[in-house]
């Protein structure tokens, strides 16, 4: 994996998780219940936190598509599904849920998963392309 | 109801990931760099099928934003992981990327990760 590629992944990994976090906290102060009604999910981003999980969500979806064009999907996604992890471990810390142990084995298996194809190669040869 | 948001969720990302590494690998190399992210939205505004998977990422973010405002982080997250699996299949199946055994039982091995984490 070349130092542009890990660098990034790991910009891509930051933002992902804050963003999320921020997304989780913001969307349970929200007072009205989400529907089919696009107007709730703009009036929802007036909240804060909210607002700033979509700006970093959003710089997390440009930060992926470059990874895009630099490695093919199937090894983009198995990496990248750390974020997964990490957003357990940051919703058990920050915001306080409770994790059962079923849940952290289903992670550890993501995890597993995701380290499994990691060694890989990052991008399909162009003389094996068909 | 938790549940038909994660495949909301999912399918979105699903179409629109694909569409976006078919587009993405059409128009070259990016990067991240102040002129590079100019040229990046120039290709998004260029490529059509681009803007419909910059769409079904729009309706799997709204679809996320429901599911997080009633359940835990700690579960929305490594269910919508589902999406992995499905993508993994779809990248072989469509987009005919190399796909090893160790790659296939890592999707496996998420697959029932997935499975205990959203039981």
């Amino acid at each position: 994996m070349t130092m542009k590629t890990t660098s990034i992944l790991l910009l891509f990994l930051a933002l992902k998780s804050a963003g999320n976090s921020s997304m989780a906290w913001g969307m349970k102060q929200v007072p009205e219940q989400m529907s089919m009604n696009p107007l709730l999910y703009l009036r929802a981003m007036l909240n804060p936190f909210v607002a700033m999980g979509v700006i970093a969500l959003a710089l997390a979806l440009l930060t992926r598509m470059a990874l895009l064009s630099l490695a093919d999907l199937s090894f983009v996604l198995p990496v990248t599904a750390i974020g997964y992890i990490a957003a357990v471990v940051l919703g058990k810390v920050f915001l306080h849920e409770a994790v059962s142990g079923q849940r952290w084995l289903g992670t550890v298996l993501i995890f597993a998963g995701a380290a499994l194809v990691g060694s890989t190669s990052q991008k399909t040869p162009v003389e094996d392309a068909k | 109801m938790r549940w038909l948001l994660v495949a909301a969720t999912v399918i979105a990302t699903v179409m629109g990931d694909l569409l976006q590494s078919h587009e993405m690998k059409r128009a070259g190399e990016q990067s991240v760099s102040a002129r590079g992210l100019a040229r990046l939205m120039q290709t998004i505004a260029q490529r059509r099928l681009l803007i419909l998977g910059v769409a079904c990422n729009a309706v799997s973010f709204f679809a996320f934003m429901a599911l997080v405002q009633n359940e835990p982080l700690s579960f929305a997250v490594p269910a919508s992981s589902a999406s992995f699996v499905l993508e993994t299949l779809l990248a072989k199946f469509v987009l005919h990327e190399q796909l090893g055994s160790r790659r296939a039982a890592g999707a496996l091995a998420v697959l029932a990760g997935v499975v205990l984490v959203g039981g």
